[in-house]
């Protein structure tokens, strides 16, 4: 047990800021297109962490031309070339799920200061 | 199993094997024993742990006592001499191998879940739920056929999974990375050998 444990150690990223659930990010993601390879931004609310170890996944809520889109990405992921805390959120849960039945000003999280 | 990040940045699901370093605990000839073959140990036992003829049947070979002993047949023009290690410096990654193991045990298991039944319907006044349906016909034959499929105990057969790629090994550890899933339970025994 204690070899895996060993294995997934070596792959858990130690570079990207603490963020935690509430928290509006700014996740830098390696895509391919074509065989082209770019770098896309995706920010917006996260709103769920999910998992342990190098399997440890978390979602990222935004709204995009008023159609609410959802992204999960491996925390560990090589993919993602950075992330940024853009506002760190005040939350009282530890999934968000509520925030998509939320629209306009009602689907905001208090900001904490 | 764990998952690792591939050289192109996708996880592969993996199943961790410590292979080794096995022992040669015996070798088999054909002028002696009448086939060819190489007896293999491996995981470390306290030797007060070891009855007095697994002790000695060491000794002769002149290794420590081991936990596991098992044969494997030798290809021909290879020779392995007792006391010899065998490490998983023989498997590369990007090989395909073959894994045979004991699966799990699953006890009397039912026909759904042993034989892949469909099982009776759930409700509208059925009580045929998880039943396996007529097994035969009626007064000719008079009996059920051989062979028909039923309940009983399912699991723990030897199972061989084949071409299983290896993703990465780890000679200082004497670690195998595999893709996929193998046959049993953690800290199980296994057989492995190239596709």
């Amino acid at each position: 047990m204690d070899k895996i444990r060993a294995i997934e150690q070596q792959q858990l990223r130690d570079d990207l800021p603490a963020f935690g659930v509430g928290d509006t990010v700014k996740v830098m993601y390696k895509v391919v297109e074509g065989g082209r390879e770019r770098v896309q931004p995706f920010q917006g609310i996260v709103i769920r962490r999910h998992g342990s170890g190098n399997r440890e996944t978390f979602t990222v809520r935004k709204i995009s031309f008023a159609v609410g889109v959802e992204r999960t990405f491996p925390v560990h992921s090589p993919k993602i070339v950075s992330l940024e805390v853009v506002t760190r959120g005040k939350v009282r849960r530890a999934k968000l799920y509520y925030l998509r039945d939320k629209v306009g000003k009602a689907a905001r999280v208090k900001e904490r200061r | 199993m764990t998952q690792v990040w591939s050289d192109d940045d996708r996880l592969i699901p993996v199943t961790v094997i410590e292979a080794g370093p096995c022992v040669v605990s015996q070798v088999r000839t054909m002028e002696r024993d009448g086939y060819e073959a190489v007896q293999l140990a491996f995981g470390d036992v306290k030797e007060s742990r070891v009855n007095k003829p697994e002790a000695g049947h060491f000794a002769r070979a002149g290794v420590t006592p081991k936990r596991f002993v098992a044969e494997v047949p030798i290809a021909e023009g290879e020779s392995f001499k007792p006391g010899q290690e065998v490490t998983v410096e023989g498997f590369e990654a990007g090989q395909q191998i073959h894994v045979t193991g004991t699966s799990k045990g699953k006890g009397f298991a039912g026909v759904m879940k042993r034989h892949n039944f469909r099982g009776g319907p759930g409700g509208h006044g059925s009580h045929a739920h998880r039943e396996p349906g007529s097994v035969g016909q009626a007064s000719t034959p008079s009996r059920v056929f051989k062979g028909v499929r039923l309940p009983g105990r399912m699991g723990g057969d030897t199972v061989t999974v084949r071409n299983l790629e290896i993703v990465r090994v780890d000679a200082e550890q004497n670690l195998l990375l595999v893709k996929g899933a193998v046959p049993g339970g953690k800290d199980s025994l296994l057989t492995i050998r190239l596709a």
